[in-house]
């Protein structure tokens, strides 16, 4: 059997995906579902109001309505913080009782007989508000005028280093400075949240979760009501995409839960679009400061990021991310003084969670559009300034300012291949050409480096368990939690190399804590190098017991023992190895067999935990085209180079960097979730948020580039965020270069029509370029 | 009301409220799940099924209105090719081959929509492709694969 | 998302479905492909009692020729507009307009009946419809009335046809040979125009039709007198947004649509007078 390592493995999992659709948890079909309750939510239509009177009694009378609930009827004590440094006086409540702090917070919990019951019921509901003061906007919230929680004191929720010290800039001859806006996105997955859950007749409480990370959810979920661990399964079943925000767990998913035993009732609960967009954590949402100082000949020798991060109205894993935006500050460069502030603040807006890069994207978008305004104010090509300060390939393990030590990387080789593959100075002289002729039609060209921290911010582990069974079939059992990432393809060809064992006997199994206990999910891009280094130990580790076995049954020592990958055979090892033997081999099936028979099993667990986070890097470069006299920004190109190490199989991998790149593509052209300045949410549907569709990208050109981590067995870094981390200050840049003949040096996201066309209208007079 | 519909070559037959919209009647009385629901305004395609072979948004068509129509979804798309129990369309099987899917949620519909987009245009340039996609919403793929798995199919028809 | 109960008609014939509008008045919204009014009622921003279903009155579903212009039924679906061979030969602005709306789902439900209908200044129809001085046809309680496409929209998502009446025709002149264009903005390919503009210049007609430009869909009268006085593409487009009161929302603000309006009308003349296409 030749390797699979490197090849493009089609999925296994798609066979049933294309043919009957995924198993979502609005799919799932299971006996004690039967009869199931649904589950609706009555939300807040104010950002911040105090709750004066809830009048359910128009509920009650409602057809098929089973109960209602409000946090009145509820004695649950304070939810947890999703991270341990927030503060806990900021807690969300189950329900809101006194106060509502976002448009979208749920008041009370329905439970009718049919969905279409819910909605009818909800409807019936009255609950009368004060109005107080809203704070939409993060640099108000922090001057404490309106108070979200006043016993708390602030809105700050977080604080992350020290305030700026002036004196990093002493000796620098140009200093640029710049306010940044990383602004609020929806994480939209196709899939909006759904829960199930129904007691077993065990008096267990079976749990069907829209989840990244059930056995997470598992812990979150006794936690938080006292219960016992071997008291609830969590099942993920087939999930339509998290991109960070299904995480964690959400009031209304606690909810659902909690009631399904206290009213002993199986229940159901499906959102609806409309409420995922105001009630489903949002993504970024920063206010940056930075500064940048150098030298005329492009040295950069002090950078400075300050931070303000929207929390949303209850601080959860959003308020943390700056943590992650500081420790990435410096990007690819060398740069000697780095200094770095951020805070978390909450507003009358919905809770910001991680997004697809999580604090990243905006460590690289910041230093990348610094190291242009740098580039611009010395006059020096954005390419040369940042050849001059690249961290060079013979300093790693390299330390940052910041205190990251990156594995790594080949920063130059980077981005000498994006610019080969875009065939740059082409590019150059076609932009020349359309400046100098004054061209409606005007060219952009942005390039963005990026590193990033995946598996982080500590070195992250992971488990697997491999079986091999008395048919000689494997089960690979794994902790992480696929969610179109195809690890039923990938472990199998991890397990296949090592067995022998072909890939359609191997049995990938997730997302069932009654199956897989331990496990830490699928996030942070840490699958492959943590949860495919896990199952590579285990498997190894079940060979090296099945050798055993197969030396009793071939009545050789251990040491003689070969495994024969081609024909999936043990044979006595001679001095021609493996291959070269005659004679009979005995095969998986029967030392499986020989081991089970001997009350034995072949099985081997492992815990894999890595020696340190891995640093993916790479270079994208992105060409973009302005209508001058309308405003619209169209992406012509988007070239990539992204280094994740080893790649275990390239088709995957592709797909992983080309979802990546669209998002990360729509944040700089036009996603933005929008709250008005009275915190009303105002891009609520898919008719009004911008989403970005097929017409909206091209093809993307993807160049590899492979630089194996000494992280892990693999050498695999992760590869999930790394085209949303370089993709967007990429076309950001290439948005305010194509600007730049009206002397724009910076525009924030998303480009949109009337954002651009404004800039050009309050530009300077169009310079062709002909004036020396 | 009463309604019989035909779908995926089966004939149908429930009592239902005529605000029934034909997605839940899919999903909910015929059992078929494959079709998804992502989004509340006819935006993100999810829902696409074929009535009378062409594209519709199952979301934004009343039960009621496809009575009398042939309905196929993506459990009953591979038999409209005459393939056999287990066979795959060809764009089903494009889409396998190169990677057009990731978490799945938007395929069926996406599959439905790139199926009934080379009936109309057998031989699309790549924009053609993403402007006949335009009502298919994808938050996975970037559509790249998705673009190419529709091309692959041209190409092999043609 | 489910529309709130309703009671459900589906009138076989022309004569039961005017019934059936008299009877209920404005208690009841007639369905014909659903797209501008079943994501309403998903909303529950539109809650009628009753809803009759006209998806069944064939008849209204046609394309025909009438010498002078053609005459298309109501029913008829956008993808029908754009893919019939007559309205591609005389009128090729309608086809291309009707190919752009929405996305092919959408095309494939939609009627041309429908948009008209429903009146909205964001649509890309009712523009289409002022720049070629289509005529309307409606049947009601006060019998067959026609209606100019100038006299037709009265306000936002309101139009000349009372609760009973409904949109049976359009009648189209036929612009053989007549240079045309179509313009349009969008943040995305399925979204609404932020402006548009339908443009038909040439011998022997001018007309420009105007998208999102106030709270109905719009005629720039001005640039049309001035093209007909023989003004310049540059000069008759700079009074595109005289008489528009465009609304802001998050995609533009009123200044911006007045100048999306302008460089719209402009680049759509230009193209109409070079005769790209005809």
């Amino acid at each position: 059997m030749v390797s699979l390592q490197g090849k493009r493995v089609v999925r296994r999992e798609d066979h049933a995906l294309l043919t009957r659709g995924g198993t979502y948890v609005a799919d799932v079909v299971d006996p004690l579902l039967d009869g199931a309750g649904h589950v609706t939510f009555v939300r807040s239509t104010m950002a911040h109001a105090r709750i004066t009177n809830i009048d359910v009694v128009g509920v009650r009378a409602m057809p098929g309505v089973a109960g209602v609930f409000t946090a009145a009827d509820l004695d649950l004590g304070l939810s947890p913080m999703a991270v341990p440094i927030l503060p806990a006086s900021m807690a969300r409540p189950w329900l809101a009782g006194d106060v509502v702090r976002f448009v979208g917070e749920p008041v009370v919990l329905i439970v009718t007989e049919r969905r279409d019951q819910g909605e009818d019921a909800a409807e019936q509901a009255i609950v009368d508000y004060e109005s107080l003061p809203a704070v939409a906007h993060v640099e108000d919230a922090q001057n404490d005028e309106v108070l979200l929680f006043p016993e708390h004191g602030t809105n700050t929720a977080a604080v992350f280093g020290d305030e700026g010290d002036v004196s990093e800039f002493e000796g620098c001859e140009v200093v640029v400075r710049q306010r940044l806006v990383n602004q609020r996105v929806a994480v939209a997955p196709l899939e909006v949240r759904s829960t199930a859950a129904a007691l077993g007749t065990d008096g267990r409480l079976n749990v069907w979760l829209s989840s990244q990370a059930p056995q997470s959810a598992r812990h979150a979920i006794t936690k938080a009501f006292g219960w016992e661990l071997e008291s609830v399964r969590v099942v993920a079943p087939d999930v339509g995409g998290g991109f960070g925000a299904k995480i964690g767990l959400y009031p209304e998913e606690m909810l659902v839960i909690w009631l399904a035993r206290h009213l002993n009732m199986p229940l159901r609960w499906l959102e609806t679009r409309s409420e995922n967009m105001v009630a489903m954590g949002h993504g970024r949402g920063q206010i940056q400061h930075v500064t940048i100082g150098g030298k005329r000949d492009g040295t950069v020798l002090a950078y400075r990021l300050d931070v303000l991060q929207e929390a949303g109205a209850y601080p959860s894993m959003g308020a943390f991310l700056p943590y992650m935006t500081r420790v990435m500050a410096a990007g690819v460069y060398a740069i000697p003084k780095i200094g770095s502030h951020a805070k978390s603040v909450v507003t009358n807006t919905m809770t910001t969670v991680a997004y697809r890069g999580a604090g990243r994207p905006e460590a690289t978008a910041a230093i990348e559009r610094a190291m242009d305004l740098f580039a611009a104010e010395i006059d020096m090509s954005p390419v040369e300034v940042r050849r001059r300060n690249l961290i060079d390939a013979s300093a790693f393990p390299y330390t940052t300012a910041t205190g990251a030590v990156y594995d790594v990387g080949d920063y130059r080789r980077a981005l000498d291949l994006v610019l080969d593959a875009a065939g740059y100075e082409d590019l150059l002289a076609e932009q020349a050409s359309r400046r100098a002729s004054g061209e409606i039609r005007q060219l952009g060209i942005g390039i963005a480096l990026y590193v990033e921290i995946t598996a982080g911010p500590t070195a992250g582990k992971e488990t697997a368990r491999v079986e091999i069974r008395p048919d000689g079939r494997a089960m690979v059992y794994t902790g992480t939690s696929p969610h179109g990432q195809g690890h039923e393809t990938s472990w199998a060809m991890i397990a296949s190399d090592v067995l022998g064992i072909d890939m359609d006997d191997i049995e990938v199994i997730h997302g069932d804590t009654d199956l897989v206990p331990k496990g830490m999910g699928t996030m942070g891009s840490r699958s492959l190098q943590l949860g495919g280094s896990a199952v590579l130990e285990a498997t190894e580790q079940v060979l090296d017991l099945a050798r055993r076995v197969a030396a009793e049954l071939l009545g050789v020592e251990v040491d003689d023992v070969g495994l024969d990958h081609v024909q999936g055979l043990f044979r006595r090892l001679t001095d021609a190895g493996v291959n070269g033997v005659e004679g009979a081999g005995v095969s998986w099936q029967q030392v499986a067999s020989a081991a089970s028979g001997e009350g034995g099993s072949l099985t081997a667990s492992a815990d894999f935990k890595a020696t340190t986070p891995t640093y993916p890097f790479g270079a994208h470069l992105a060409v973009v085209e302005i209508d001058s006299e309308t405003g619209m920004v169209t992406l012509e190109r988007l070239i990539a180079v992204d280094d994740a190490g080893r790649v275990l199989n390239p088709l995957i991998a592709e797909g992983q960097r080309h979802g990546g790149i669209a998002q990360g593509v729509a944040q700089a052209l036009c996603e933005e979730m929008i709250y008005d300045d009275d915190a009303n949410p105002i891009t609520t549907t898919f008719a009004d948020y911008t989403f970005i569709s097929a017409c909206e990208l091209p093809s993307f050109e993807l160049v590899a580039m492979e630089t194996p981590t000494p992280a892990n067995p693999l050498g695999a870094k992760g590869i999930g965020e790394s085209g949303t981390i370089g993709s967007t200050p990429a076309v950001q840049n290439a948005v305010v270069d194509a600007l730049s003949p009206w002397g724009i040096r910076h525009l924030d996201m998303p480009a949109t029509p009337q954002r651009v066309w404004r800039a050009i209208a309050g530009g300077a007079a169009f310079n062709n370029g002909k004036e020396a | 009301m009463d309604i019989s519909l035909n779908v995926n070559g089966t004939t149908h037959s429930h009592d239902i409220e005529p605000r029934t919209l034909l997605v839940h009647y899919l999903r909910e009385q015929c059992g078929l799940t494959g079709t998804n629901v992502g989004c509340d305004t006819s935006s993100c395609g999810a829902c696409t099924v074929h009535l009378d072979g062409r594209a519709v948004k199952s979301c934004t068509v009343l039960a009621l209105q496809a009575e009398g129509h042939e309905v196929t979804t993506i459990e009953g798309l591979a038999a409209t090719d005459g393939s056999v129990d287990g066979a795959l369309h060809p764009m089903q099987e494009a889409f396998r081959d190169h990677h057009g899917l990731q978490c799945g949620f938007c395929t069926p519909g996406m599959v439905m929509a790139a199926v009934s987009l080379l009936d109309e245009t057998p031989n699309p340039s790549e924009t053609e492709v993403r402007q006949g996609l335009e009502g298919n919403l994808c938050r996975c793929t970037g559509y790249h694969n998705i673009v190419e798995a529709v091309l692959a199919v041209a190409r092999e028809s043609s | 998302m489910i529309p709130a109960s309703f009671d459900y008609e589906r009138p076989l014939l022309l004569e039961e479905a005017l019934g059936l509008l008299t009877e209920h008045g404005d208690e009841a919204k007639v369905l014909a492909g659903g797209h501008s009014l079943l994501p309403l009622m998903k909303l529950r921003f539109a809650t009628p009692a009753v809803v009759i279903d006209v998806g069944r009155l064939d008849a209204l579903s046609y394309v025909r020729d009438e010498g002078d212009h053609l005459a298309i039924g109501a029913l008829t679906t956008h993808r029908d507009v754009a893919g019939d061979e007559s309205i591609k030969r005389h009128v090729p602005l309608l086809a291309h307009v009707a190919g752009q709306v929405g996305d092919p789902q959408v095309r494939q439900r939609g009627t041309l009946g429908g948009s008209i209908a429903h009146g909205d200044p964001a649509s890309d129809l009712p523009a289409v419809m002022l720049a070629l001085g289509a005529t309307f046809v409606a049947t009601g309680p006060q019998g067959r009335r026609e209606f100019s496409a100038d006299s037709f929209f009265e306000g936002f998502l309101e139009t000349a046809l009372t609760p009973e009446d409904l949109l049976v025709e359009v009648r189209v002149p036929k612009v053989d040979g007549v240079g045309w264009s179509f313009q349009k903005l969008t943040k995305r390919a399925q979204d609404w125009a932020i402006v548009g503009a339908a443009v038909l210049h040439g011998d022997g007609a001018t007309g420009v039709g105007l998208i999102n430009m106030g709270s109905t869909p719009l005629r720039a009268v001005e640039v049309e007198s001035a093209l007909q006085a023989g003004a310049s593409p540059n000069d008759a487009a700079a009074l595109a947004d005289v008489d528009t009161e465009p609304m802001a929302d998050l995609n533009a603000d009123e200044s911006f649509r007045r100048h999306l309006a302008k460089v719209l009308v402009r680049r759509g003349i230009e193209e109409a007078v070079a005769g790209v296409h005809k």
